[in-house]
């Protein structure tokens, strides 16, 4: 029966993307509390580099993906530590800077056929059975990651002076955030694709704000209204013919006008 | 007496340029509260962030006590209003001994913000709460970094006197950065007077007179250091107002 499911493209589909709207909430509500939308950005930017370089060298996408996001994560982490150029500029640079080497790489790359608008805006519909073993085997290292890791990484999120005097690793944490990003990255871009990953992460999390009263309850509850986008884009896309990535997209913002607009009646 | 909680010895920190510390060694032993004081850009927030480990000198060494636990209040904490915390959370998340929290922000006289979201407090409250943090880890150095900004100056002496209290209930360390002048005085046994290097230490009453404290504060300031003792014989609420008892804890 379940090999039946996974036969359906419609249900791997659904089932991909609620899988990544699982570990996109709480990574979510981290970008949203470290401000860290448009880094954000430029490591999803960097994972079309990473699918060049995956056709170049015949190495499987997701991993090449993972991999580039990691090593850009790296370089992110060390260069903001320079004075000379303010954060923001700097992520402005990488962020179009590789996503502009990727889309010529990829143009460049004339004999392989390759459905530039899947990475760009995802191709949930196309998710195939190696893809879903891989959001489930990243998926299940990211949330094993951050349960083991939660006090520490909302320790440092809090303050992270505070963190280092009671004795958290600062910086292993920090690694352990960017390797979770990138993996989710990795996964995430079937479904919503490189241009639109931040707002599955961002989206959910901000709407989860106003309805939370714990760290807790805001990841836990960005996840479902992850879930619930991922449902009702698809649901959109399969009885509009829209494209996937987009519809979950937009199925993210209505809920989180809807959240916000009742919030502002009820405080009123 | 007995050995020191932490000391510095012959501390140099340059972040690459001229030398924001150099020659600095002090020691603090159990029971010492000692102010550190200052003009900006003297050092002050590097030399807290040495003593804290955050900070690695260049030269020199800091001994620590073997299993040494530091409260570290910093100066102002800037906190994402999209992270939902309760004052409770907030200090669950400090340290294991979660059954002492009611009596530790009674202790630090905030006990009616437990439940409180950590967004809506003032700044002198927000200081209580760092305190009752700070306290929760049961310290044997508690490390204060001006921490009596955005307090008005009658929260001002009432937070200086309960951490001058403290140091008799805890018999901790304490080393403390701040520009009071005029209420640290009387809430310290030492000051050190820093400027790149210890200029000058002593006593409050003998640091006044001393000539490079005249020097960093001009005369006539430091002149119109009189030492001020305060006398208990009331309670304050945080606002620094007299209170009676019966207002007490109602305030939320």
């Amino acid at each position: 029966m379940i090999d039946g499911i996974l036969d359906d493209f419609f249900w791997r589909a659904l089932l991909g993307g609620l899988g990544v709207a699982i570990i996109a909430g709480p990574l979510g509500c981290f970008v949203v509390w470290r401000r860290m939308a448009y880094f954000g950005d430029t490591l999803a930017h960097s994972a079309l580099l990473g699918v060049a370089l995956g056709t170049l060298f015949h190495v499987d996408l997701n991993l090449s993906i993972a991999l580039v996001c990691i090593l850009l994560a790296l370089v992110l982490v060390a260069l903001s530590r320079q004075q000379t150029l303010a954060n923001d500029t700097l992520l402005g640079i990488l962020s179009h800077s590789s996503l502009a080497i990727g889309l010529v790489a990829l143009s460049l790359m004339g004999e392989v056929r390759i459905d530039l608008s899947g990475y760009l805006f995802g191709d949930l519909l196309a998710i195939s059975r190696d893809d879903l073993a891989w959001i489930a085997a990243g998926g299940a290292l990211v949330l094993t990651l951050l349960t083991g890791l939660w006090r520490g990484l909302l320790m440092t999120t809090i303050h992270e002076e505070l963190a280092l005097v009671e004795g958290y690793s600062v910086t292993w944490l920090r690694l352990a955030l960017m390797l979770m990003f990138s993996l989710v990255i990795a996964v995430a871009m079937k479904v919503v694709g490189v241009l639109l990953i931040t707002a599955l992460l961002i989206i959910p999390a901000a709407t989860a704000r106003p309805l939370s009263r714990t760290p807790e309850t805001m990841a836990l509850v960005a996840s479902l209204m992850g879930m619930v986008a991922v449902s009702g884009g698809l649901s959109l896309s399969w009885f509009s013919d829209s494209a996937a990535g987009p519809s979950v997209v937009i199925c993210a913002f209505v809920l989180f006008l809807s959240v916000w607009l009742l919030r502002g009646k009820a405080a009123r | 007496m007995s050995d020191p909680v932490i000391a510095l010895e012959d501390i140099h920190v340059d972040f690459g340029g001229p030398p924001v510390l150099q020659n600095v060694s002090l020691a603090l032993y159990p029971n010492d509260i000692i102010t550190v004081i200052g003009p900006n850009g003297a050092g002050k927030t590097t030399l807290v962030k040495v003593l804290l480990g955050i900070q690695r000198p260049d030269s020199g060494r800091v001994r620590r006590k073997t299993g040494l636990r530091i409260g570290y209040v910093p100066q102002r904490i800037v906190l994402q209003p999209t992270l939902p915390l309760t004052v409770e959370r907030f200090l669950r998340l400090g340290s294991r001994h979660h059954q002492a929290i009611p009596e530790t922000l009674e202790r630090t006289g905030v006990a009616h913000l437990r439940k409180a979201s950590i967004h809506h407090l003032s700044g002198g409250e927000m200081q209580r709460v760092l305190l009752a943090r700070a306290l929760l880890r049961r310290p044997h150095l508690l490390v204060l970094d001006e921490p009596a900004q955005g307090v008005d100056i009658n929260g001002q002496a009432a937070l200086y006197e309960l951490i001058r209290d403290l140091r008799v209930d805890l018999g901790c360390a304490i080393l403390m950065v701040s520009h009071d002048l005029h209420l640290v005085m009387a809430s310290t046994d030492q000051v050190i007077c820093l400027n790149r290097h210890i200029c000058c230490q002593g006593q409050p009453e003998s640091i006044a007179a001393d000539p490079a404290f005249n020097d960093m504060f001009g005369d006539r300031l430091a002149r119109s250091v009189a030492v001020y003792h305060h006398h208990h014989n009331h309670d304050h609420d945080l606002y620094g107002d007299p209170v009676d008892e019966q207002q007490q804890g109602s305030g939320s």
